[in-house]
């Protein structure tokens, strides 16, 4: 059997009488870097939530290295989550810690870490984001840029098999969204595990080994973001693309 | 200066009041908190049994006058053969009555928090009381920390309702000494500005915790 890291198989979701997901599958390597783009309300973020069973699928099954996680009882559910990071739109950092005690808690609550070694691997990860300069900064004392990379390096911090990024860099003003994106393409690089909800192109254009136009709660088409955005099949794909290039132009430059 | 020649002789009672009357007011906020955050828990993150339950006690316990639950506890549980001391009486009905308050309190405080934080804690694998301990609660203990001073203070004065029951506590000597010297004014003035002092102390106090608590992004002084 091939070994893929995550396998995603015909998800549903609903909220009340609203099918969020309709049937989404796609298969994850270790290394991928997938980028989801789509109409907003489409369910991209639904489907990262469904990955890390924050709102878990209604039906559809999903395995992280071949275990399926989709059928688990409800303790065993926080394990699960520790594998698999989160990057939030709205950074969500814990705003009564400082910033090395939003990355060092999770490893002393959760991975029994003790202090002096949780702090330390915490200080790595700060340093990887660029933010060892502030580790004693409360979030309500840094940039939205900053935040986000507290952010991200919460989610480093467990070591996850994958982070999901869920639209990282819409909540940021535009002179901030590069500090995020470098320190995402770095991360790509050294080969972690990605799936990220964003329409910054430029980011899925160097990064991306596959792009996701989800639409209405189905994945429309798929495929290598050059193939996507030059050679696209379907007529919305298209459209939707050369929609986003135009707006999100600017940030591509960068 | 006879008022104070009077006094003198009633300062080992009043004294004696005075010790009972802040006894009265700590157990019941401190014992008092401990229950609220039982109540505020089970409101907002307990399963529908707990969830119904707390609020139940709640609006029971908001809905009813503080003389009503005092005298029911310690003039209506003799009936069904629980006979409690004044002192006891007074303490439990305190509690009971300042957890729902403080429950509210509480409550104001941790809807404050928001839902994507405690998303956050689940991502990296903490677990639902865990986020509630960890994440929740000390943010919305420092959002509260206006309120629940407010409490004490409120918890001070009330206190005084517990004399009805024979309690010793400061209003009940004060009121003692009054009927024995007719001195209505000059004792009622004295006590007044007693409790006005200690009202003051534990406005400080409370500040004092609230600035050693302090952390960016949570200044409530604004509110004040």
């Amino acid at each position: 059997m091939e070994e893929n890291l995550l396998i995603i198989e015909n998800i549903e979701k609903a909220f009340g009488s609203q099918k969020v997901l309709d049937g989404v599958s796609f298969k994850l390597n270790k290394g991928d870097v997938k980028v989801i783009v789509g109409p907003s309300g489409t369910g991209k973020s639904t489907l990262l939530r469904c990955i890390n069973l924050l709102n878990p699928p209604d039906k559809g099954r999903i395995y992280l290295q071949n275990t399926e996680i989709t059928q688990l009882p409800h303790s065993k559910i926080p394990s699960i989550r520790q594998k698999i990071g989160m990057v939030f739109q709205h950074f969500a950092l814990f705003n009564h810690l400082s910033a090395i005690d939003n990355v060092a808690l999770g490893l002393i609550k959760v991975k029994k870490m003790n202090k002096t070694d949780a702090y330390e691997k915490a200080m790595f990860e700060l340093k990887r984001v660029g933010l060892d300069q502030h580790k004693d900064k409360y979030p309500a004392q840094l940039s939205g840029g900053q935040k986000q990379r507290v952010g991200i390096a919460r989610a480093l911090a467990m070591d996850p098999l994958l982070i999901l990024f869920d639209e990282p860099t819409s909540a940021l003003d535009p002179e901030l969204i590069g500090e995020v994106l470098q320190v995402m393409q770095n991360l790509a690089k050294e080969g972690m595990t990605m799936i990220c909800v964003t329409h910054e192109m430029g980011f899925a254009k160097s990064v991306a080994n596959e792009v996701i136009f989800m639409e209405k709660g189905k994945i429309v088409e798929q495929g290598p973001p050059l193939k996507l955005f030059t050679e696209a099949t379907h007529p919305r794909t298209r459209e939707f693309l050369s929609k986003i290039s135009e707006l999100y132009g600017e940030s591509e430059k960068k | 200066m006879m008022f104070f020649s009077k006094l003198v002789t009633y300062i080992p009672s009043l004294l004696k009041g005075l010790g009972i009357t802040l006894e009265l007011t700590l157990l019941s906020a401190i014992i008092g908190f401990f229950a609220a955050i039982f109540l505020v828990v089970g409101v907002l993150y307990g399963n529908r049994f707990f969830k119904i339950l707390c609020n139940f006690i709640i609006t029971i316990i908001r809905g009813t006058p503080m003389m009503v639950q005092l005298f029911l506890i310690y003039f209506g549980l003799p009936g069904i053969n629980i006979k409690l001391s004044p002192l006891t009486a007074a303490v439990i009905a305190f509690i009971i009555n300042s957890s729902a308050y403080q429950a509210e309190y509480l409550k104001g405080g941790f809807m404050a928090i928001s839902k994507e934080q405690i998303e956050a804690a689940y991502s990296i694998g903490l677990n639902k009381w865990d986020a509630i301990r960890l994440i929740v609660f000390p943010q919305a203990f420092r959002f509260a920390i206006p309120a629940l001073s407010n409490e004490i203070v409120y918890l001070i004065q009330y206190t005084s309702v517990a004399y009805t029951i024979g309690l010793p506590e400061l209003f009940y000597i004060s009121k003692n000494f009054a009927s024995k010297t007719y001195m209505n004014l000059e004792i009622y003035l004295f006590i007044g500005i007693i409790y006005l002092i200690f009202i003051y102390i534990i406005t400080k106090l409370t500040d004092i915790v609230e600035k050693k608590l302090y952390i960016p992004g949570f200044d409530t002084s604004h509110l004040k």
